[in-house]
């Protein structure tokens, strides 16, 4: 029995090696004209994005800014599917707009691959993941996160004033995925420390953002080394005997994967559960029929993702050019803003509106291209199955306090207090 | 009138779309890329199911020709 010694010594040599890169200037503060100094990250655009992307939309419609060592927000739902179309002159070697561009010679694996990765090698590490995606997968974990969400609502006990985001939402996909990893379930806690890190922070000093990005790292090195002692049956174990092109994984493809799979597979489908649930707390009318009308649920829920698509992603252009209209520069960042893309007047009717029975509903919310979410269809079971537990056990609650209501900055957006009043 | 349904799989990506909207006429592959069921013919009666998988398409990836 040969010995799996690839997350020693040599793994940490090479990771001191990995964080050469480029680090800008951290400009934060007031947005002084969102056309050219546009930033995700002021409490302006995260506490409503919506009118800010309406107006760029109408009179720029692809926006600049100085902050983040420079970087383009296109607006319209047509410029945003070209660039994810278009991996020819937009590279996903970093996909979190910051303060800190990777080498790069870290393409076209990228950090995190597969999402990370650019063709062709990206179609290579994505296949492996597919079938564990699967509708038909997922499928098999729904009765497990059936029974969870009752007992999450068994949890509130009496009690009529519950956080949806922090004792509901968030606690879904975080079991789910940990079950799906094979990490304690009691681990959930550290998770969350790790995501505010990797899309909250990242205005952050990149040497400290860097340094937590270490911490998150250790762990997952502590998982794998965990499972190669004790081997069993989840997608850790999966990613560790893996093979492509005729070999194992290099040890940074395994963990930079996970790390992705727990990162994305957390923030994104509590965010879109929360969402969701604030929505309906202010919208009696469309409470009140799904509560009558379960059937309409999946349609209802297709229209929440177009409408608060909690995910934006970024890009690097690959070398100067001019596109639609402006001069972009290689290393620029592209902040590719699916919600934008969802509330174009151009492509969807009613686009500002939520219309919970809208049939023909061609959102972007799970990207577009190569790069479709791999985790789509796990996110939809959970969103779906959270919500009709929900109904069916809370079909009367109103939103307690306005303000109360803290959304997540960056590019994951959704509540991260909710505080709802229950019947 | 005939339809003939038909997934151009150089667009799939696996959304998913249209076995979600339309089970009867479409189901997904072991990687969750769209695949058309039996011959791609459609009876009358799911006709309008199948028009509802290729509108909602985030790719466009669906044809459903109309006979004459």
């Amino acid at each position: 029995m040969t010995i799996d010694d690839r997350f020693d010594t040599d793994f940490e040599e090479r990771r001191r090696g990995r964080i050469d890169g480029v680090r800008n200037e951290v400009i934060t503060g007031p947005v002084s004209d969102w056309t050219t100094d546009f930033s995700h990250h002021e409490p302006e655009y995260f506490q409503d994005p919506y009118p800010i992307l309406d107006d760029l939309r109408e009179r720029c419609p692809i926006a600049h800014t100085g902050r983040y060592g420079g970087g383009w927000l296109p607006t319209k739902y047509e410029d945003v599917a070209a660039i994810a179309y278009d991996t020819d002159h937009f590279s996903s070697r970093a996909i979190i707009m910051s303060n800190f561009r990777p080498p790069t010679d870290l393409a076209p694996v990228g950090g995190s691959p597969p999402i990370s990765s650019d063709p062709p090698f990206h179609h290579d590490a994505r296949k492996l993941l597919l079938p564990a995606f699967t509708k038909a997968a997922v499928a098999k974990l729904e009765p497990a996160t059936r029974a969870y969400c009752h007992a999450l609502i068994d949890a509130f006990g009496d009690r009529k004033d519950v956080d949806a985001a922090a004792e509901y939402a968030q606690h879904i996909p975080m079991r789910v995925i940990c079950e799906m990893l094979g990490f304690p379930l009691e681990d959930g806690p550290r998770f969350r420390v790790f995501i505010e890190n990797a899309l909250e922070g990242v205005n952050a000093p990149p040497d400290e953002r860097i340094e937590r990005m270490r911490l998150l790292f250790d762990y997952l090195l502590d998982q794998i080394r965990d499972h190669v002692a004790n081997p069993r049956e989840d997608l850790t174990q999966y990613l560790i005997e893996a093979e492509l092109y005729g070999q194992k994984l290099d040890p940074f493809h395994i963990a930079g994967t996970m790390s992705l799979l727990l990162i994305a597979g957390i923030d994104t489908t509590w965010s879109a559960i929360g969402a969701s649930l604030w929505h309906l707390a202010q919208t009696p009318e469309d409470r009140r029929r799904l509560v009558a009308e379960p059937a309409l649920l999946p349609t209802a829920m297709e229209e929440f993702l177009r409408v608060y698509a909690p995910v934006t992603m970024a890009r690097l252009v690959k070398e100067d050019m001019h596109w639609r209209g402006v001069d972009m520069k290689a290393d620029d960042w592209i902040l590719l803003s699916f919600p934008a893309a969802n509330r174009d007047p151009a492509q969807f009717d009613r686009a500002g509106e939520v219309v919970i029975d809208r049939e023909v509903n061609k959102h972007a919310a799970f990207g577009l291209g190569i790069h479709r979410c791999i985790g789509s269809h796990l996110a939809r079971m959970e969103l779906r199955v959270a919500l009709e537990v929900w109904l069916e056990r809370l079909p009367e609650f109103t939103l307690a306090d306005a303000d109360g209501v803290h959304w997540a900055p960056g590019q994951v957006r959704g509540p991260r207090t909710l505080p709802l009043r229950l019947a | 009138m005939p339809m003939k349904i038909s997934i151009d799989a150089k667009r799939c990506q696996g959304h998913g779309r249209c076995y979600d909207l339309a089970p009867e006429l479409f189901g997904e592959d072991e990687e969750g890329y769209g695949v058309v069921l039996r011959d791609g013919i459609v009876a009358p009666d799911a006709q309008a199911q199948a028009r509802l998988a290729v509108l909602n398409c985030p790719e466009s990836a669906i044809d459903a020709e109309e006979g004459e």
